[in-house]
């Protein structure tokens, strides 16, 4: 996939020990394998099979996606952040490729 | 040449062939389950699925799952070609054991999310959203 673009909200500020919403969203095809071109051809399957994120070298969540996740996936979760660092997000594609995004986080 | 019991046993075979598909994809959903929870029991309650009770349209479903205490959760749709949609596992990190997702639904059908607990028990939710328009791309 060429020009992936991923795009992550954190609230504003957060209290050390919080629980906080991260919204990640990611532009991609998700190709779910079921799908058949004009030629009745099943088109291949092309989806992020995981996604993952990290607080401060914490693991927060580790997803598995499968060819039911819509288009343009979107990943709603909550995070504790015991002290201010940095999130780091990963999506794993079928074709091998891995798009990552940082985001630092201050608590007040 | 056929004797008659051989006759019997070659329609016997066939009826049985002929049956394995709809045995297999019946089977899909509980493969899944069993898949996930390794064949121990599953209790209902304790997970609270969200999602809209009509979906005009299959291809982005909003859902939400919210199971305290879980430390992993998977989510399947039963009414679709494969069940499978997403495991959810929760790290340290984690807070509130929530998460919030799009998915696609082919047709009306029950969706199911079986969580796991910290202590290795499994409890189960399920919604029937009902759906205008399949999101498989048939």
């Amino acid at each position: 996939m060429t020009d992936v673009r991923p795009r992550i909200r954190l609230p504003r500020s957060a209290a050390a020990g919080d629980s906080i919403v991260v919204k990640t969203l990611i532009n991609h095809d998700m190709e779910s394998g079921q799908r058949r071109n004009s030629a009745g051809e099943i088109i291949p399957r092309q989806i992020v099979n995981r996604f993952t994120c990290e607080y401060a070298g914490v693991m927060v969540i580790d997803m598995t996606l499968h060819g039911a996740i819509s288009a343009n996936p979107y990943i709603e979760f909550e995070a504790v952040v015991p002290a201010s660092g940095d999130f780091v997000f990963t999506w794993y594609d079928d074709n091998g490729e891995v798009y990552t995004s940082t985001e630092s986080f201050t608590v007040a | 040449m056929f004797t008659r019991r051989d006759t019997l046993a070659i329609g016997v075979g066939a009826a049985a062939a002929s049956a394995l598909p709809f045995a297999a994809f019946a089977a899909t959903v509980d493969e899944a389950i069993a898949a996930f929870t390794g064949g121990a029991a599953v209790a209902e309650g304790g997970v609270t699925i969200t999602a809209p009770e009509i979906a005009e349209n299959g291809n982005t479903v909003p859902v939400t799952i919210e199971a305290p205490g879980a430390a992993e959760i998977t989510l399947l749709a039963t009414g679709n070609p494969a069940a499978e949609v997403a495991v959810f596992k929760f790290g340290p990190g984690a807070g509130n054991a929530m998460v919030a997702t799009r998915i696609r639904l082919g047709r009306t059908q029950d969706i199911m999310a079986i969580a796991k607990m910290a202590d290795g028990s499994f409890t189960s939710a399920r919604v029937e959203v009902k759906v205008t328009i399949g999101g498989c791309g048939g």
